[in-house]
């Protein structure tokens, strides 16, 4: 009698712990099975039938997979547009944010604010932003042309031009650097100052400390900026949208516009979940590659240190 | 013998007032070289912040002027006279004191709805035990890469069979069933303050949820406040799905209602850059307010959310 309620207590100390565990993550257990696990099963499922968001569907298998990646022409050149962006605002965009985080890390008065402002178009993202950006690259009377005239070129009509859209996008996306700009800088604060002293003793100018110190010890974190930017920039939308409309023609055509044209201008709902399907395996591969080579380096490093 | 001694080997071996000279301008050397290399940076840095700040300033200068002035060329950086009658004449061409109030309700009631659904889930998974609770926790981290491509068809056909499109319900429902990247964020600040407070109080008689709320919610101040910022700015700059859900005109939020302004309005730069400085005012207010907090939520998590 004595020893029964000490038991009692004893396993519910343990129970109500639990107890208290499922009601704290309740409102996210309950958001992660109706706004997240449910629709992915249900995206997954949709992308299997015909579904234009009117009652009658049927099931087509893998038809819509098969259509997009041999039959559909209009997918292949999404895909080459994204990974046009995408390759050239991970390289450009990483190089400048590394540039300019090396600019930050030095030690002079006033690098706060200087960090501030090349931080702030950071935020300021969205549809306004877009709309400033189409008339910085107006033809006519935008700032763009009128730097390029100061320097006696006659700048391209941009945003209305084939060749010149699609260039004009990835220097939209490189003043957004501010993210990667931030994560770069925490990576080289990190970098052992015994390091850079080691190499000075044996003689390393400022180039051999970049090359044989910086580059090495910082590689993960390029790598992980790099893979961030890359994943970023397969979901460029807004910009596309106001600045280009995917044109002209299909020149800016990039992966989400498109797959937002499918689902929500055309309403092929099912043809478009498949194309969000194809987004999250390559995501999900890059997000992979990530993990891997990222641990690949860290051990890499031990060694050489 | 004065002349035949090489005076290098004296300067070297013995004090000499020679050598205090030496040492006096190696020294001096070494501060120009050092004024010589912060001058160097400013003068890549300044500029590099003007360039960075450029768009900013074209946009503010383009609506201060007259309809005529704008495509002038060269363009002249400050309007003479300076329009300023160009904002209220903006907005009056649409309610933008109602599209204002959707905006403020949509973007803090999220916030709000974030913060309670985020901390709660954040407590459970930094401190409480439960079965399944590492599948649990890995589940959710897997959701924070998932593309919202992915999600955002099934949901557009969830919240459109129960009735909720052409309304702020899916805009804001979700947001209360938590958001993985905050939940993340707030985990790993919850778990760096040290366990002994929340023993003594539990020796106090003090609830699970006593805990949470009495000594957990205060000590995580810088936390909490980089939440609210990042979900004040991701509201208020969100395109997407308001664009998808909301028809009718009177419930659209200042970024679809711009978007419809630059349809109607397309040649009134002057009129679309007011507005557009309209909408990026506050964020920027509010970016330099809590740039600590914005910063610090990045170097934590490696992301902006």
């Amino acid at each position: 009698m004595a020893l029964l309620p000490k038991r009692l207590t004893q396993l519910t100390l343990r129970q109500q712990e639990e107890r208290s565990f499922y009601l704290f993550i309740l409102p996210w257990l309950i958001g992660f099975v109706l706004f997240t696990g449910g629709p992915v099963v249900y995206s997954f499922l949709m992308s299997l039938t015909n579904w234009t968001g009117i009652k009658t569907r049927d099931w087509v298998g893998l038809d819509n997979y098969i259509h997009l990646l041999t039959l559909d022409p209009n997918f292949w050149i999404v895909m080459k547009n994204t990974f046009t962006y995408g390759i050239a605002s991970v390289i450009l965009g990483t190089l400048l944010a590394l540039a300019v985080a090396i600019l930050m890390n030095q030690k002079i008065p006033g690098i706060r604010i200087l960090r501030t402002l090349y931080y702030l178009p950071s935020v300021t993202s969205g549809i306004a932003i877009a709309i400033m950006w189409g008339w910085m690259f107006n033809p006519k009377a935008g700032l763009i042309n009128f730097l390029l005239s100061l320097f006696g070129i006659q700048g391209p009509n941009w945003f209305s031009s084939t060749l010149w859209a699609m260039p004009g996008l990835i220097i939209v996306s490189l003043w957004g650097i501010g993210p990667n700009m931030i994560i770069l800088l925490a990576g080289l604060q990190g970098i052992p100052q015994q390091l850079y002293e080691a190499a000075r003793i044996d003689g390393a100018n400022r180039w051999h400390e970049f090359r044989y110190v910086t580059v090495p010890m910082l590689s993960p974190v390029l790598f992980y900026v790099a893979v961030i930017t890359m994943i970023g920039s397969f979901q460029i939308f807004e910009n596309v949208l106001v600045l280009t409309n995917g044109g002209p023609g299909t020149a800016t055509r990039v992966f989400v516009f498109d797959l937002y044209q499918n689902a929500f201008v055309n309403s092929r709902m099912g043809y478009a979940s498949a194309q969000a399907w194809i987004l999250c395996v390559i995501i999900m591969v890059l997000t992979w590659l990530m993990f891997r080579i990222s641990r690949r380096q860290v051990q890499y490093e031990v060694v050489e240190e | 013998m004065s002349t035949t001694l090489d005076p290098s080997t004296t300067t070297t071996l013995t004090y000499s007032p020679q050598s205090e000279e030496n040492m006096r301008n190696l020294r001096r050397a070494k501060k120009v070289r050092r004024i010589f290399n912060m001058f160097l940076l400013y003068c890549i840095a300044i500029p590099g912040a003007i360039l960075f700040l450029l768009p900013f300033l074209w946009m503010f200068s383009a609506s201060l002027k007259a309809s005529n002035e704008i495509f002038l060329f060269p363009p002249r950086w400050i309007p003479s006279p300076l329009h300023w009658e160009n904002y209220t004449n903006a907005l009056a061409l649409a309610p933008f004191g109602l599209y204002l109030r959707n905006t403020l309700f949509v973007t803090l009631g999220n916030m709000l709805g974030n913060l309670v659904s985020c901390t709660l889930a954040a407590y459970g998974f930094a401190r409480l035990r439960g079965r399944g609770k590492n599948f649990l926790f890995l589940l959710m981290l897997g959701t924070i890469m998932l593309p919202n491509w992915v999600t955002l068809i099934p949901q557009y056909v969830l919240f459109s069979s129960i009735g909720w499109s052409n309304s702020f319900a899916p805009l804001m429902v979700p947001a209360w069933f938590g958001w993985p990247f905050f939940i993340f964020l707030l985990r790993q600040f919850f778990m760096t303050i040290p366990r002994e407070l929340e023993e003594a109080a539990r020796l106090d008689g003090a609830s699970t949820f006593g805990i949470f709320w009495r000594i957990i919610l205060p000590l995580s101040k810088p936390a909490i406040a980089t939440v609210a910022v990042l979900a004040f700015i991701g509201n208020w700059n969100n395109f997407l799905t308001p664009l998808i859900y909301l028809r009718d005109t009177n419930l659209h939020t200042l970024a679809i209602a711009i978007n419809r302004f630059r349809g109607q309005y397309a040649i009134y730069y002057n009129y679309m850059m007011a507005v557009s400085v309209l909408v990026v005012i506050p964020v920027i207010i509010i970016f330099f307010i809590f740039q600590r907090y914005l910063i610090q939520g990045i170097v934590t998590t490696g992301s902006k959310g």
